[in-house]
């Protein structure tokens, strides 16, 4: 088994420079807020190995869900936006909760919640809440600079958007939002984008769920940033399944159709593997589908996969306000409720109260995404299954 | 103590002690530490059931979720945070998490000696020593 670890260790020493404006905000001159987003930004900016900061154009920023950054998140961010203001255009990702259902949610869960997102609105965001900002909004040029927290979002738009972004965190991209500045170093630098590692599968892949799986064995076992895939081009659903796969289980940010100098085989035995770590049950009580959040062409997909037919259990779809919009305007969300389904907007699969180890035992998904997050922070066991067969084995 | 490792690169700055806790597993700190007692959760993680405060936590890398870095910060506000952080390549979630929650971190060198798991150590991040 490679273990990757020629990367491990690093070559180099310090050699990141700030200008003297950049010093400046770093000492304090500038107010709190900066000298913090500078300190986060000198600190991954040594831990990538830049050497200068470069502006950006569009920050993405997560910790958005109480759920995940918890009371010690809304404090900071309270406080932080106090005075911080972004500088550049900056989205964020779902909240725990869709605000038009609050059905189910405890009073104080919305009240952090609602304080958490007038925090950020406080600095200036645009409160898109959606871990899908590619298939929300307008896309700077290609090669342009960014920087993308959501983990899906970063793989996506670095893979087949053409925009160059680490795959930041919740802090970094927050500080690079306020400062509309990231450090120049690997995946935003074309000598990064290289991967030396391909991984081809040896089966032939009969829907997204397949393509999940990949993500989730490439993010475990290549230890740099990016990968190459010896496989035809995905369609854009399965796309967005191997991003956030890719996203979940590793630090690999980024990936490439084609060759590579060194090739590793990804088999139905490595595929099981995976089915046997996160598939941790037969059925569920509900389906949840949407982590990532869904996109017109899933929201396609499954209202074609459903017609004529009805889910026998209740069966959430989480997507974004905007892509709501879209689909109501064309009656695609029509034909899904028709077919009994509910859209929960603002929020996604991972870690919701909507879906709480009190409520149901397990769940049905199809998301392998969502069935690492279900099964490790939700606590929610998970039966993993492709849209095609959970539209066939839970509908009548 | 005696210097047992130099030339460690500075990730955040400031110096820290306590008992290294190694393991040669990354973590992902928002899925497999609770931060009300800094216990790691993950049945499967060599370092389950034990506790990362107060220690100089010797790990590889962090993964998941980019929101870790939170889960990092609340680690200082709940007083279960590790004392110093030691890592073969840190990442951008440890990096920028330490950074706010004020724990020193630091590379180790190509052909840092090993550390002793258990054995106090003292990480010093702005000179790039470690002492055991």
């Amino acid at each position: 088994m490679h273990n990757g670890s020629y990367s491990l260790y690093r070559n180099y020493s310090s050699c990141l420079e700030l200008t003297r404006e950049e010093e400046e905000a770093l000492a304090g001159n500038k107010g709190e807020a900066l000298t913090s987003a500078y300190r986060i930004l000198v600190a991954i900016g040594e831990a990538t190995g830049a050497k200068k900061l470069v502006p950006i154009k569009w920050a993405h920023v997560s910790g958005v869900n109480y759920n995940t950054i918890g009371d010690a998140g809304v404090q900071f961010l309270d406080k932080f936006s106090r005075t911080a203001r972004v500088t550049v255009k900056t989205t964020v990702n779902p909240m725990g909760y869709d605000r038009n259902h609050p059905e189910g949610i405890t009073e104080k869960f919305q009240e952090k919640q609602k304080g958490i997102a007038e925090s950020y609105e406080r600095m200036g965001v645009e409160p898109s809440f959606t871990c899908t900002p590619y298939e929300v909004f307008d896309l700077p040029e290609k090669g342009s600079a960014v920087s993308f927290a959501e983990s899906n979002a970063a793989v996506f738009s670095n893979s087949l958007m053409g925009l160059r972004t680490n795959k930041e965190s919740a802090l970094s991209a927050l500080a690079s939002s306020v400062t509309g500045k990231a450090p120049l170093s690997d995946l935003r630098l074309e000598e990064g984008r290289n991967p030396k590692i391909a991984i081809k599968p040896d089966f032939e892949f009969e829907s997204e769920l397949d393509y999940g799986l990949l993500g989730y064995f490439a993010g475990k076992m290549i230890k740099d940033s990016s990968v190459a895939f010896n496989i035809p081009k995905p369609s854009t659903v399965e796309a967005k399944a191997l991003s956030a796969a890719i996203g979940t289980s590793g630090s690999c940010g980024m990936f490439t159709l084609g060759e590579a100098k060194e090739t590793i085989s990804f088999g139905k035995k490595e595929a099981q593997a995976i089915m046997d770590e996160i598939s941790t049950a037969e059925d569920g009580d509900i389906i949840t589908l949407g982590s990532p959040q869904l996109g017109m062409n899933e929201l396609e997909l499954l209202a074609k996969l459903t017609e004529g037919k009805k889910f026998n259990r209740r069966c959430m779809i989480f997507c974004s306000r905007s892509i709501h919009n879209q689909a109501a305007k064309i009656g695609l969300t029509g034909k899904l409720e028709k077919a009994g389904a509910e859209f929960m907007c603002d929020s996604c699969t991972c870690l919701t109260p909507y879906v709480s180890k009190e409520k149901y035992d397990s769940v049905v998904s199809n998301s392998v995404k969502g069935a690492y997050y279900l099964n490790n922070s939700n606590k929610v066991k998970v039966a993993l299954k492709d849209f095609r067969t959970l539209a066939k084995e839970y509908t009548e | 103590m005696t210097i047992i490792i130099n030339n460690c690169k500075k990730i955040v700055g400031g110096s820290g002690e306590g008992p290294a806790m190694i393991t040669s597993q990354p973590i992902n700190f928002l899925a497999m530490v609770d931060p009300k007692t800094g216990t790691i959760t993950d049945s499967k993680h060599e370092l389950y059931g034990k506790s990362i405060r107060g220690a100089v936590l010797v790990f590889p890398y962090a993964i998941g979720s980019s929101v870790g870095a939170y889960a990092i910060y609340s680690l200082r506000e709940y007083d279960t945070a590790p004392n110093a952080i030691v890592c073969t390549k840190a990442d951008i979630t440890t990096a920028s998490g330490c950074a706010i929650a004020n724990i020193p971190v630091v590379d180790l060198p190509r052909d840092a000696p090993a550390m002793k798991n258990g054995v106090v150590a003292r990480v010093e991040a702005d000179t790039g020593r470690i002492l055991q």
